[in-house]
């Protein structure tokens, strides 16, 4: 593509000089989790290993981290099939009131978190009359994930067109072999991707989680948001916000390989 | 001691209703009692049962430590080798939090200051305690015991922990002199502008009452908690004068602390607990109670109604208040003590004087948290004050 | 059975629509009207116990105290401000990793643009704090040169919550301008544009739609957000705050519903409005 010398020296300017804003505080909290004052205080005068050392035995921060891949997995599986699902409807046929479905299924993520976790926390504690525990922070997580499967799905179900199933049972497959032989495979990167996605969402997700989890438990961010200010666990906090970064790449980079051939843009 | 017989009336229908549908039979105005409401019958524990292996503690922070702050501060583990219960620890930073918390039904015992302790006590939240099981309240001092914040009708409900004043504090390197007034934090061409940490919860405007009772004596404000329209109206004015003078509005002490040592906030009202752990970090903090005097609070253990664990929860209201170890609470935290032998088992025997904690005179200066209500708490029958409703409101305003 | 359900498309739909509708519309929009049914209760101030008598006080309130107005301009102001910026950033930015970068550079740039997202929102909201903070990076920074740095409040949160969000912004762009074919671009450089009149009149007008997905995200996080304020924003107050402390310290459930109220129709207006852009299918 032609373009102008100037163009392409602001554009390259403009991405490094975006990418380095990005990751600049990020390094901070990198340097942060190595700097020795415990007020953080800049530019730090030594280093010290002790934090590192003092999070691999931090059982709160373990216990935080296992039930957020709990809560994680059980969300995305929800999605996924419900995700699914809606994907197929809405994309394989046209019905009454298809715009509002659609629009329905983007709203748990379009309204503000604090709505929906308050009003997920009246129903659950005041209607249903149950205690919060993991699994109604499983239901809320779930909720707002669907739209992620969901976009992920359509995108590649507009892509496949329906003639390859067709195909399938005009030489006689039934339905659910159809689905298993020829449809889940073209479906499955579009899921993984998607899958993926939703597990990032809800393992990131603190407003919602806030008002839905049970008391007593903590997934991650809950875990970093009540130690955060804690003079003896914030440093800590900072270690476990480096895993994270470094560790994060993988799925991301799987993310990135098995969906690249959809429009996998934006939070979805 | 008194002894207390406590009616067998329990019914439990109001609890049970709240939580059926979320709404509730409204309680119209309340009838003349002392406090201004009746509360719902609800029966006191008679006889403890087994310990039932559990306890959720909804506590203030540096009450009920378990090594997780300071693994050298912690008096919930050797409780729970003791009796068995495990115990979860929930801290909070306002009485408004508490109250809300302690709805949710999922704690045992609350340490409830006397802002949250009636809240509590009208909603059938917290259930009147029997006395007779607690072995360590004899030695509560006696002008802790039958108050107004944690009595009703002549029923106890709940155990007295300790008590203490909203301090103010200051930088020591960055504010010079010392300053002896609110006056600091309050003043317009206040020097520290930008630089001040104030309480962020509605009965902080208590504590501008109270600058008000000493500063604009017209007004005649007796009370801080008892503020009709145009004593509420000057104190509202005045934090919204005090406004723009505020770098944070703090509910977790915590936030507060690194304010102070990060230098972003060099003076405010803090609790000891907050001076001593910004001080043990290596801050130059020095705290004291002003010459108009301080707003404070005098907490009190209260058990849930709605508790499944109530033998855990009376035994930890035993061991909490048990000489050694409301001393070590007291000295954590930097309050006097509610047990009057507690005295003897500090470390640091200066600290009862520090704290007055033998003095009843004081203890009964300083303005404790209580829930202003319609009727005016100084007595004042020709005007309506206040209530909290009106204070929530108002604090949104002020903080703009 | 295949036969069966061949025979019958509207029952297959039924089937595969009855899950999610009953999970989404029932129980979601179940859970959300009966917030806003509170929102016509109110709390007795004493017991904290929500009492049904039916009334429109709160919203008389919310319309006639001026400081929920300020608060919701505030918040509004904050949001497009956010949105603006990250959309100026985000659109360089995507067009060079699109346009100018070769397919193995686009796929390790995605990915350094996503793994932040994975950076935990508060770390990142505590980094801003530390930095913005009177002995933080930002003052070591600028004092040198006698500016003072912005310290906690408004110009605070709206840097931070435009870091936060820029990914999600970003992400949807790229994807756009992934799509647009470089012909297009050639061909307005071969009709004599230069580059910035083709960006204006040929490459913009393609990525509009792309742009508002990414500001549906960066508008509705600004929106309801109440943590980052927290965390940075000094004094300051936004809708989601005001909604927090009516739920948790005031606990006064249909008042904090009656706030909710605002955010939610704010968005829902500019979902509708956004709908005609078709944005929606760039999500």
């Amino acid at each position: 593509m032609r373009l102008s010398r100037t163009a392409r020296v602001t554009l390259w300017a403009a991405l490094g000089l975006g990418l380095a804003v990005i990751y600049f505080p990020l390094l901070v909290v990198l340097l942060n989790s190595f700097n020795a004052d415990p007020t953080f205080g800049w530019p730090p005068s030594s280093f010290t290993l002790e934090w590192w050392s003092r999070s691999v035995t931090n059982s709160g921060a373990l216990h935080a981290l296992s039930t957020s891949v709990q809560a994680g997995l059980a969300a995305t599986a929800i999605a996924l099939v419900l995700g699914t699902m809606a994907a197929f409807a809405l994309q394989r046929y046209r019905f009454f009131g298809r715009n509002p479905v659609s629009l329905l299924i983007i709203l748990p993520i379009a309204l503000p978190g604090i709505v929906t976790g308050i009003a997920l926390n009246n129903a659950f504690r005041t209607i249903l009359g149950i205690d919060l525990g993991l699994l109604t922070a499983i239901i809320a997580h779930a909720t707002f994930c669907i739209v992620v499967v969901f976009n992920n799905v359509v995108a590649r179900l507009r892509r496949m067109g329906g003639n390859l199933e067709e195909a399938s049972m005009d030489l006689g497959a039934s339905g659910p072999t159809t689905f298993w032989l020829v449809t889940f495979p073209m479906l499955r990167s579009a899921l993984l991707a998607g899958g993926l996605l939703a597990f990032a969402l809800s393992f990131d997700e603190i407003i919602v989680t806030t008002f839905t989890l049970g008391t007593g438990m903590e997934t991650l961010p809950i875990w970093i948001l009540d130690n955060l200010f804690r003079p003896n666990q914030a440093p800590v906090v900072n270690v476990v916000a480096a895993v994270l970064i470094v560790a994060s790449t993988v799925p991301v980079y799987l993310a990135q390989r098995l969906s690249g051939d959809t429009a996998s843009g934006g939070r979805l | 001691m008194k002894n207390r017989k406590t009616r067998l009336a329990g019914l439990l229908g109001v609890s049970l209703l709240v939580a059926a549908c979320g709404t509730s039979g409204s309680n119209s105005a309340p009838p003349p009692g002392a406090q201004g409401f009746t509360p719902p019958k609800l029966q006191a524990l008679q006889t403890l049962g087994q310990p039932e292996g559990q306890l959720n503690v909804l506590a203030w922070p540096g009450y009920a430590e378990n090594g997780s702050n300071d693994p050298k501060v912690n008096w919930v583990t050797p409780f729970e080798t003791q009796t068995g219960c495990k115990v979860n620890v929930k801290p909070f930073g306002t009485s408004d939090e508490a109250v809300t918390l302690m709805k949710t039904g999922q704690y045992d015992v609350v340490s409830a200051s006397g802002d949250a302790s009636l809240r509590l006590v009208a909603s059938g939240d917290a259930e009147p305690v029997n006395t007779a099981l607690v072995p360590n309240y004899a030695d509560v001092y006696p002008f802790l015991k039958d108050k107004s914040w944690n009595s009703v009708g002549g029923v106890a409900y709940g155990i007295p922990h300790g008590w203490g004043a909203n301090l103010l504090t200051w930088r020591t390197d960055k504010v010079t002199p010392a300053p002896t007034s609110w006056s600091v934090m309050f003043d317009a061409n206040s020097p520290y502008k930008g630089k001040v940490v104030a309480y962020d919860s509605p009965i902080y405007i208590a504590d501008a009452a109270l600058y008000l009772q000493t500063h604009q004596p017209d007004l005649g404000i007796k009370n801080p908690y008892a503020l009709d329209d145009k004593q509420f109206t000057a104190a509202v004015n005045l934090l919204k004068q005090q406004r723009p003078l505020v770098a944070e509005y703090w509910s977790d002490y915590l936030k507060e602390s690194q304010a102070l040592k990060s230098g972003d906030a060099v003076v405010g009202t803090a609790w000891q607990v907050t001076v001593n752990l910004t001080k043990g970090e290596g801050s130059p903090l020095e705290s004291s109670v002003p010459s108009e005097g301080a707003t404070g609070w005098s907490d009190t253990w209260m058990v849930a109604a709605k508790s499944a664990h109530k033998t855990c929860a009376y035994k930890w209201l035993d061991y909490i208040i048990s000489p050694k170890v409301n001393a070590q609470v007291a000295e954590y935290f930097g309050e006097a003590p509610g047990n009057s032998k507690a005295c003897a088992e500090m470390t640091d025997k200066s600290l009862c004087d520090t704290y007055h904690a033998n003095d009843s005179a004081y203890a009964s200066k300083i303005a404790y948290w209580t829930t202003p209500i319609p009727q005016c708490l100084d007595g004042r029958t020709d005007v309506q004050c206040k209530d909290y409703g009106a204070w929530t409101k108002a604090w949104t305003e002020i903080k703009g | 059975m295949t036969a069966f359900f061949y025979r019958r498309p509207a029952l297959r739909l039924s089937l595969l629509l009855s899950a999610p509708l009953l999970w989404l519309g029932l129980a979601y929009l179940g859970a959300l009207a009966a917030l806003f049914v509170t929102a016509f209760w109110h709390t007795d101030a004493f017991t904290g116990q929500v009492v049904t008598e039916w009334s429109l006080d709160n919203f008389a309130t919310l319309f006639t105290d001026a400081v929920y107005r300020t608060i919701t301009f505030r918040t509004l102001g904050i949001a497009v401000l956010v949105t603006l910026i990250d959309a100026v950033i985000a659109v360089p930015m995507a067009f060079a990793m699109a346009k100018l970068a070769s397919p193995r550079a686009q796929r390790i740039l995605v990915i350094a643009v996503m793994t932040p997202l994975w950076a935990s929102y508060l770390v990142k909201a505590y980094a801003w704090r530390s930095m913005l903070s009177g002995n933080g990076v930002l003052s070591w920074l600028l004092n040198p040169f006698g500016i003072e740095g912005p310290g906690y409040g408004v110009t605070a949160t709206i840097i931070t919550l435009s870091y936060l969000w820029l990914p999600y912004m970003i992400l949807p762009v790229y994807a756009g301008l992934d799509r647009l074919p470089d012909s297009l671009v050639d061909a307005s450089g071969d009709l004599g544009a230069r580059s910035l009149r083709t960006f204006r009149s040929v490459i913009l007008p393609l990525t509009f739609p792309a742009i508002v997905a990414g500001s549906i995200f960066t508008f509705s996080l600004s929106l309801g957000d109440y943590i980052a304020v927290k965390i940075v924003g000094g004094t300051s107050q936004m809708l989601g705050n005001v909604v927090y402390d009516n739920i948790g310290a005031a606990n006064n459930l249909p008042f904090a519903a009656t706030v909710a109220t605002v955010p939610v129709v704010i968005m829902l207006v500019y979902l509708a409005a956004v709908r005609r852009t078709g944005a929606l299918d760039n999500l």
